[in-house]
């Protein structure tokens, strides 16, 4: 059977087990999802894979791919030096609007920091993001 | 897997910028800002809209952190408005843009030397798996990062998209066959990451 699923490398239509390697293709994606979604492939899917050597690259590319997506996931990426006081100082623009309508509506506690405040903030900011990084890095 | 920057600092935040206090919320900002701009330049495919997401998310979310009923993490709560403030952007872009962008795409090409059994390091995946995100067609991206990078449930990913849980599930298998054809292909599949190719482009 090995050998026959070595030559039949590449065609999707082969048929094992009464399921084609273009049909298992269909499941595959969902395969490596792990718990219920695992569970899925039923125990023709999972003679198929076991005898197409085709399929088990396939199924072997989506856990690779998964693993990679996962890894993103601790990376963190260096923000543009100005963004996090750009965004600061864009807070507190809207934080005065708010500030103005509460003084008209007689609330207090609104946010009312301003620019200069904003760039303050900023600074420490910088600092504590390379803080941030430096603890996941370890 | 450590995530997330020190949530215990981070709850104690919250709830001061959740009573009012405007200088918490700044540091809620300056504490989680890294991450936002990770996960929006992963959403966008290019760190210079994402600035413009980050900010759009943070200004909701002071608008909104009263409403934050702290039965999430901070961070998720952060992460489904960015995810809802790229979707928002990139609809907004339209086509134009779209198609500039798939263009732009350079793939680190490995294809010559592909070979199923070579063990490539964890960095030279990580790049190739940048590249490959960066040049899915949006709806798509969006799917697949947050949901497999970001592990945003179908149900969250739906909300935030303004789409059906169906069609969620739907984008999510497109968009791994896609990257896992192009990152990891099998033998006499060359053909078909090149019709995939065409296929992305054409896609606006």
């Amino acid at each position: 059977m090995r050998a026959e699923a070595v030559a039949d490398l590449g065609h999707a239509g082969r048929r094992i087990d009464g399921i084609t390697c273009a049909e298992v293709a269909e499941l595959l994606p969902a395969a490596v999802d792990g718990g219920v979604e695992r569970r899925r492939l039923d125990r023709r899917v999972s003679r198929h894979v076991e005898q197409c050597l085709r399929c088990q690259a396939e199924l072997a590319g989506y856990r690779r791919l998964l693993r990679a997506l996962h890894d993103l996931r601790t990376e963190v990426l260096l923000p543009p030096p100005g963004a996090v006081a750009g965004c600061l100082a864009a807070l507190a623009g809207a934080g005065e609007r708010r500030a103005g309508a509460a003084l008209l509506s007689g609330h207090r506690g609104a946010y009312v920091g301003g620019l200069a405040v904003a760039a303050t903030a900023a600074g420490a900011g910088a600092a504590l993001v390379l803080a941030t990084r430096k603890r996941r890095a370890g | 897997m450590v995530r997330a920057p020190a949530t215990d600092e981070l709850a104690d935040l919250v709830a001061e910028a959740r009573a009012g206090d405007s200088h918490a919320f700044d540091d809620l900002v300056t504490a989680t800002y890294a991450d936002a701009f990770t996960l929006a330049t992963r959403l966008m495919g290019n760190e210079e809209d994402a600035s413009d997401v980050v900010q759009d998310a943070y200004l909701r979310a002071y608008r909104a952190i009263g409403r934050f009923r702290g039965d999430a993490r901070f961070t998720t709560w952060l992460y489904r408005i960015v995810a809802n403030c790229a979707a928002t952007s990139l609809g907004r872009r339209g086509r134009h843009r779209h198609e500039q962008l798939d263009e732009a795409l350079q793939l680190p090409d490995d294809h010559a030397d592909h070979d199923p059994e070579r063990k490539a390091s964890d960095a030279h995946d990580r790049v190739r798996v940048q590249a490959a995100l960066a040049g899915l067609p949006e709806k798509l991206r969006l799917v697949v990062v947050l949901r497999d990078v970001y592990d945003l449930p179908h149900e969250a990913i739906a909300a935030e998209l303004g789409i059906t849980e169906t069609a969620a599930k739907v984008r999510l298998h497109r968009a791994r066959k896609k990257l896992r054809a192009r990152l990891f292909p099998i033998r006499g599949e060359i053909d078909e990451n090149e019709a995939t190719d065409e296929e992305v482009r054409g896609a606006g």
